[in-house]
């Protein structure tokens, strides 16, 4: 018993269930359905996938802060709207046209940062009113599908690059994922900025009073997010090849859960980056084993997706649970206090 | 001497006129219902025969009862939502909840076209009674489930109604197969379109809810513990106060809103669909309780204000559809109606406003 409270309040108790939990979904797939256990399989969760993981990775940094995105959903659907209407009404090159996407995704994320560090206001609030006016202005600009015929964009679709000594292949938007992967790793645990994000998540009084540019990171945090929902948007048209307002209803949702799932607590602070892979994999995998399976409706998807919320919510509760038991009998100050987090 | 006498007394008379004026202008009241009163004149100008009232078949018909009936699921599930947000919380599953109880009450009731000594008479599956009875069941189950992750475990509220906003609405998908179920039930629709005594039925629902809300808000202490709650849950529970079973009360109290609201909606399009019943609900009930005033930070709440917050909402929708603005400016018009009213109730904003210097801005 006391093994097992240690084993709870290790650091990385969570991740280390996320990935024996991705292991055995993937078993039970290989298991009962013939075809599943192949290297393709793996890689379409990546290649399906690739626009939830950089959404993930920016949700990450924010939750990280103790933060929420709830626009992240909306900017790719506007992002993928808004790059179909410049290709294919302006003509705009198709470089151009990514490069105004990622940037507008930015400024569009830095605002709200603005709005939520120098006017107080609550994230969760900020950013539902971002989520509202990124898919109203969707709307603005066509109610209607716009498909994208760019030579580009169609390229990035239908490229198929093939690993050499496998027969499988990836697409170039899991190629992008997987750098937008390693930089976010380095930026969370090797620079300054990832290290002012943990603190704040800790503790934003404590971060401020050790003189961390709290403003300026928070700021760059939500940039950072918005920035990501656009490459993400970006990867989405090349996956959809077009724009509509209605893409992407609910990413928010998932991302969160891919997160949370991941093994980020909620309340900031703590988690790796690395995690929400495992997150959008073990998603993906349920995604993939009701399609195998053929006479499960996709409804289950949403189903399972709240019940492993809900799992691993409580995971984390027992987890910080047993962090504060172990730290009062440390005879340590309680630094985690359960009660406090009704706030 | 006369005429003296009478200036004085305008004078006095102006000025006690402005303190009541200033009184007015600062009662919290006064923004939403200037809101209210500015969109309404909008309409009064642009839209010829607003305010018209006609009776018809003994019904009341006009602009203004339409917006006011099309609002009750709304006003219902920002009462609920008010509560929740008074003791700090939030609730996002309202939409699923207003889904899962239109598909069980659809689903119960069903009905069937049964020709008696040939005339058709419609019956239900069950007797209807027990159908709402079960519906409501559910939805107070639902919150239950939301008051025991958020009270029991202490989950951040907005994550433990997350669970049920993706799950619900899966659980109810689940139920209908995704289809829409048709209600062949006369008695049914009368919750959503019926009329009592030339006025929409659904509005006796909400002022039947607000009149008992109000009461157990102002003529007990619930009220009181509710508003101790959000504004320090440490320090009320110290003080002796059962914050817990508060918070599980209040969670309960907001999923049978939604559950009312949603047989309110299935009853009014005589169908429940789980795949966009009350989609965006909960944003909007959240909306309407912070344009009434109640503050996010928690503690301050009114629900009278969330019911006028809920006709602005409402209101703005009908005035964007009958200008003949593209419907979809609507959600563009609502985010920036909430970042305003955000920016205004923050204090930092007040101080840039007031020229001062903005003190510790980062």
């Amino acid at each position: 018993m006391k093994n097992f409270r240690s084993l709870l309040a290790t650091p990385y108790f969570t991740s280390l269930v996320t990935v024996a939990l991705l292991v055995v979904l993937f078993a039970m797939g290989s298991v009962a359905y013939d075809g599943f256990f192949s290297v393709q399989v793996v890689l379409n969760l990546l290649i399906d996938n690739a626009f939830l993981l950089v959404i993930g990775i920016g949700m990450t940094f924010v939750i990280l802060s103790g933060g929420i995105d709830l626009s992240v959903g909306s900017v790719l659907a506007l992002t993928t709207m808004i790059s179909a209407y410049l290709l294919q009404s302006w003509h705009w090159h198709p470089l151009l046209v990514i490069v105004c996407v990622l940037a507008l995704g930015g400024l569009f994320g830095a605002a709200m940062g603005v709005l939520i560090h120098f006017f107080k206001l609550q994230p969760f609030i900020v950013t539902l009113a971002g989520m509202f006016l990124a898919r109203g202005l969707c709307y603005l600009i066509s109610i209607n599908s716009i498909t994208i015929d760019d030579p580009l964009y169609v390229a990035m679709s239908q490229t198929r690059l093939e690993f050499g000594f496998v027969d499988a292949f990836i697409s170039p938007s899991v190629v992008i994922a997987v750098l937008m992967l390693a930089l976010a790793i380095y930026l969370a645990h090797y620079t300054r900025f990832g290290r002012a994000v943990y603190a704040i998540g800790g503790n934003e009084q404590s971060a401020l009073l050790m003189g961390l540019p709290v403003g300026r990171t928070k700021v760059a945090i939500y940039a950072f997010s918005g920035f990501c929902a656009a490459l993400a948007g970006v990867l989405f048209s090349f996956y959809m090849l077009s724009g509509y307002g209605l893409h992407a209803q609910g990413t928010e949702l998932d991302a969160i859960a891919a997160v949370v799932i991941g093994g980020t607590l909620l309340t900031g602070g703590y988690g790796y980056v690395a995690g929400t892979l495992t997150g959008v994999l073990i998603l993906g995998v349920i995604q993939t084993l009701i399609a195998f399976d053929g006479t499960l409706s996709s409804w289950w998807t949403k189903i399972v997706i709240g019940v492993l919320l809900f799992v691993f919510c409580l995971a984390q509760r027992l987890m910080s649970m047993g962090a504060a038991r172990a730290a009062d009998a440390n005879g340590a100050a309680a630094a985690v206090k359960p009660s406090v987090q009704a706030a | 001497m006369n005429s003296k006498l009478v200036s004085d007394r305008n004078q006095s008379s102006t000025a006690f006129a402005a303190g009541r004026l200033r009184r007015v202008l600062h009662h919290p009241l006064s923004r939403p219902l200037g809101a209210l009163a500015v969109l309404l004149l909008i309409d009064f100008f642009m839209i010829p025969g607003f305010f018209r009232i006609e009776m018809k078949d003994g019904h009341l018909y006009g602009s203004v009862i339409d917006i006011v009936n099309r609002a009750a699921p709304l006003m219902l599930a920002a009462l609920g939502m008010t509560l929740v947000i008074a003791t700090r919380g939030i609730d996002i599953s309202v939409g699923a909840v207003v889904a899962i109880s239109g598909t069980i009450a659809a689903m119960l009731i069903g009905g069937t076209m049964v020709v008696n000594n040939g005339v058709p008479e419609y019956v239900s599956n069950i007797p209807m009674g027990w159908a709402l009875a079960a519906a409501l069941g559910v939805a107070l189950l639902c919150g239950a489930w939301n008051g025991l992750l958020v009270a029991t475990l202490g989950l951040q509220p907005i994550i433990a109604t997350l669970i049920l906003m993706v799950a619900g609405r899966g659980l109810a998908q689940l139920l209908t197969d995704g289809q829409i179920i048709t209600v062949y039930y006369k008695p049914f629709f009368y919750l959503g379109s019926g009329y009592l005594w030339g006025l929409p039925f659904s509005l006796f629902i909400v002022a039947g809810m607000f009149v008992v809300l109000a009461l157990l808000m102002r003529k007990t202490a619930l009220g009181l513990f509710i508003q101790s709650v959000g504004i320090n849950p440490v320090a009320s529970r110290l003080a002796g106060i059962r914050t817990a079973a508060l918070i599980f009360f209040v969670y309960i109290f907001c999923s049978l809103c939604a559950g009312l609201a949603g047989l309110m909606i299935s009853a009014n399009i005589k169908s429940a669909d789980a795949n966009n019943a009350g989609l965006l609900l909960e944003l909007d009930a959240i909306l309407a309780v912070t344009l009434g005033g109640t503050s996010l930070a928690g503690g301050k709440f009114s629900l009278v204000g969330s019911v006028i917050g809920a006709l602005i909402i409402q209101a703005l929708t009908y005035t964007i559809y009958s200008l003949g603005v593209p419907p979809e400016v609507n959600m563009v018009v609502k985010s920036v109606v909430v970042f305003l009213v955000c920016l205004s109730q923050s204090p930092e904003f007040r101080r840039l406003r007031l020229f001062k210097p903005a003190g510790s801005g980062n």
